[in-house]
């Protein structure tokens, strides 16, 4: 169990219809790239955060492939045009099983 | 003092440039803070006082102008978890006692401050309330839990002035702290003046000198992706100055401490602030 995961959201709370709003999302996790050794020289295993989804209203908007290159705390930012009022879902997905999300509502005006 | 070549490039550099965020003006939330000032009294050799933020890249600097950008926020999280985590044999956590942690509004700006005769800095007063009211075991100097305590707790000090206390009981501290900075050490035969003083704002290697303000501690350093503390910080200086750095949280450090938190008289505490 990856300890000390917490996802953060930044999105914004209203937006004009059509409009481009900018999205930031960063989840604080390890990512061990079981490339590393610990001090016995036994392998780290690896434990990344290997799937990265955003959905609104149910609808999927962004699936992201996480590889073991990428670093600590995997940040993403996107924008995305908002057709009407409703909720998004942002869903990570760890190796060792845990699925981590959070939701944030959005109003269109 | 002479116009420093660095800050003549960086009027050139931005004059007419609509930014609302340029390379002098730091607005942290949409909140103001004093990136320069003029220099306390006691120092002779500056005019001007500058907060590390003004020496940094452009892109260095707007991480730091919004908290979800600023990195070190994951660790300010991580505080806040800390602070209401019960530690120790008396079954308490901070806020059994501290309901609020935004009551230290403040206490950032008037650290380290003389206490019983002994010269106290934030991380003093976090392990003992682990000690004597937690029955908990104290956290290491630099360590994670206590980097990202400090956080925690400077942040509710944000953009507030700093100032600390350098007379009576403090006066003999902040003399020795003085005398550290001036006082030449190591292979490389150099004092803390010699780079922060003298020859800020020009290149060391391929980095800006600053002057060594601390107002912005604990920072999230981009080179080690973590919370870096005061006393951490000075000893990677007395490295690269090939000394043997004194102990993190020994009486040298808190006096220098004091002495470079009183050069830092009036710039707004950043904490936590985004360095390279």
């Amino acid at each position: 169990m990856a300890s000390g995961v917490k996802p953060r959201v930044k999105v914004p709370k209203t937006a004009a219809a059509g409009e481009a709003i900018t999205i930031k999302t960063l989840i604080s996790h390890k990512m061990e790239s079981g490339q590393r050794k610990d001090d016995d020289g036994n392998v780290i295993p690896r434990s990344i955060i290997n799937r990265f989804t955003a959905d609104f209203n149910g609808q999927n908007v962004i699936d992201v492939t996480l590889e073991p290159a990428i670093s600590t705390n995997p940040y993403f930012q996107f924008e995305a045009i908002v057709p009407e009022s409703g909720e998004f879902k942002f869903t990570w997905y760890d190796d060792d099983g845990d699925v981590y999300d959070t939701s944030k509502k959005i109003e269109v005006s | 003092m002479n116009l420093k070549p660095w800050m003549t490039l960086a009027v050139a550099g931005f004059a007419g440039a609509a930014f609302a965020q340029d390379s002098s003006t730091l607005s942290i939330e949409g909140e103001a803070m004093v990136t320069e000032t003029a220099a306390p009294a006691h120092m002779e050799n500056v005019d001007t006082i500058y907060s590390g933020w003004r020496f940094r890249s452009t892109e260095t600097q707007a991480l730091e102008t919004d908290d979800f950008d600023n990195p070190a926020f994951v660790f300010v999280d991580q505080g806040i978890d800390l602070f209401d985590k019960v530690d120790g044999t008396e079954g308490k956590a901070c806020s059994s006692c501290h309901e609020n942690v935004e009551d230290f509004a403040g206490l950032r700006t008037q650290l380290p401050r003389v206490q019983d005769g002994e010269l106290v800095t934030m991380e003093n007063l976090i392990n003992d309330c682990r000690t004597e009211r937690m029955g908990a075991e104290a956290w290491k100097w630099s360590k994670g839990p206590m980097t990202a305590m400090t956080a925690l707790i400077g942040l509710q000090s944000r953009g507030m002035p700093m100032d600390v206390a350098i007379d009576g009981d403090a006066a003999p501290f902040w003399e020795k702290g003085k005398e550290l900075y001036y006082t030449r050490v190591g292979q490389l035969d150099m004092s803390c003046s010699n780079c922060h003083e003298d020859n800020y704002g020009v290149m060391i290697r391929a980095d800006h000198l600053s002057q060594g303000q601390i107002n912005g501690f604990p920072t999230y350093r981009l080179k080690n992706a973590k919370l870096n503390s005061i006393h951490g910080r000075f000893k990677g200086c007395m490295k690269n100055i090939r000394a043997t750095p004194f102990a993190e949280g020994g009486d040298e450090f808190k006096a220098l401490e004091l002495y470079l938190a009183s050069r830092g008289t009036g710039l707004s505490v950043e904490t936590p602030s985004v360095r390279n």
